[in-house]
């Protein structure tokens, strides 16, 4: 079980905020934590394959996302409800993650006794 | 029992640096400790030199510099999230050949490992705008 989660809220162009929640991520885990994602609202943008943020002038999130299995961040979890809203579905995203529902979220908030919400 | 902070918004712009300054006069007048204030995202620019509000409006990194000397807390302003946004320390000004450096006293720049280890060695961290 892990004990840091980090609440990914915000897409990942348009404002620096998943940028800086994931380098916070990676240096908890840096740090020896057990660190869980959990990408919710418009986080779950950032789990979109074929994103192109260099056409805005961004570097995206998506090298460092793909580095998370060598920090040993596996556990991503997506709000299905928050997918279903956006009429996204998990053949869209580009990550391996979990589909969880409300309750589960729920739970996951429960669990941690670490939360930094983004 | 002793606290942390983490302030992400930026003076002016939002109440965040000021909401936590009454935070922290009220935790730390209840006799509680705050041991760190640990600044990202825009809130890095609470750790401004520059900060030169109206006479008749609040400076909020003197407010910081002040609690901090009185209570020993520690401001720590994110390096990366500084540096890049223009916030430099001497070291840093040298290290990038950058003429000036802005960083205020009593602040300092390092990383956000510092904010990790808040939220691992403080009872409670509480954060200010998101």
């Amino acid at each position: 079980m892990s004990n840091l989660l980090i609440i990914f809220r915000k897409a990942p162009v348009g404002s620096s905020w998943a940028r800086e929640a994931l380098d916070l991520a990676l240096v908890g885990a840096a740090f020896g934590q057990q660190a869980s994602l959990l990408f919710m609202g418009d986080g779950v943008y950032q789990l979109l394959d074929h994103q192109q943020p260099e056409q805005v002038g961004q570097k995206g999130t998506q090298a460092m996302m793909k580095a998370l299995p060598m920090y040993d961040i596996e556990q991503i979890f997506v709000a299905e409800h928050s997918l279903n809203e956006r009429g996204l579905s998990q053949n869209d995203l580009g990550f391996a993650c979990e589909l969880i529902d409300q309750g589960t979220v729920q739970q996951l908030l429960q669990s941690h006794a670490q939360i930094f919400n983004f | 029992m002793n606290y942390s902070l983490a302030i992400y918004g930026g003076p002016y712009s939002q109440q965040a640096s000021q909401s936590a300054l009454n935070f922290a006069r009220a935790v730390l007048e209840r006799g509680h400790q705050i041991q760190r204030v640990f600044f990202y995202h825009d809130g890095i620019y609470n750790g401004s030199a520059l900060i030169s509000p109206p006479q008749d409006e609040n400076n909020v990194s003197a407010q910081w510099q002040a609690l901090a000397q009185e209570h020993g807390t520690e401001l720590v302003v994110c390096i990366a999230a500084a540096v890049r946004r223009g916030l430099l320390d001497e070291k840093e000004a040298g290290r990038y050949s950058k003429p000036v450096h802005n960083l205020a006293e009593g602040f300092t720049l390092s990383g956000l490992g510092q904010l990790i280890d808040a939220g691992m060695s403080c009872d409670k961290l509480v954060t200010f705008g998101v």
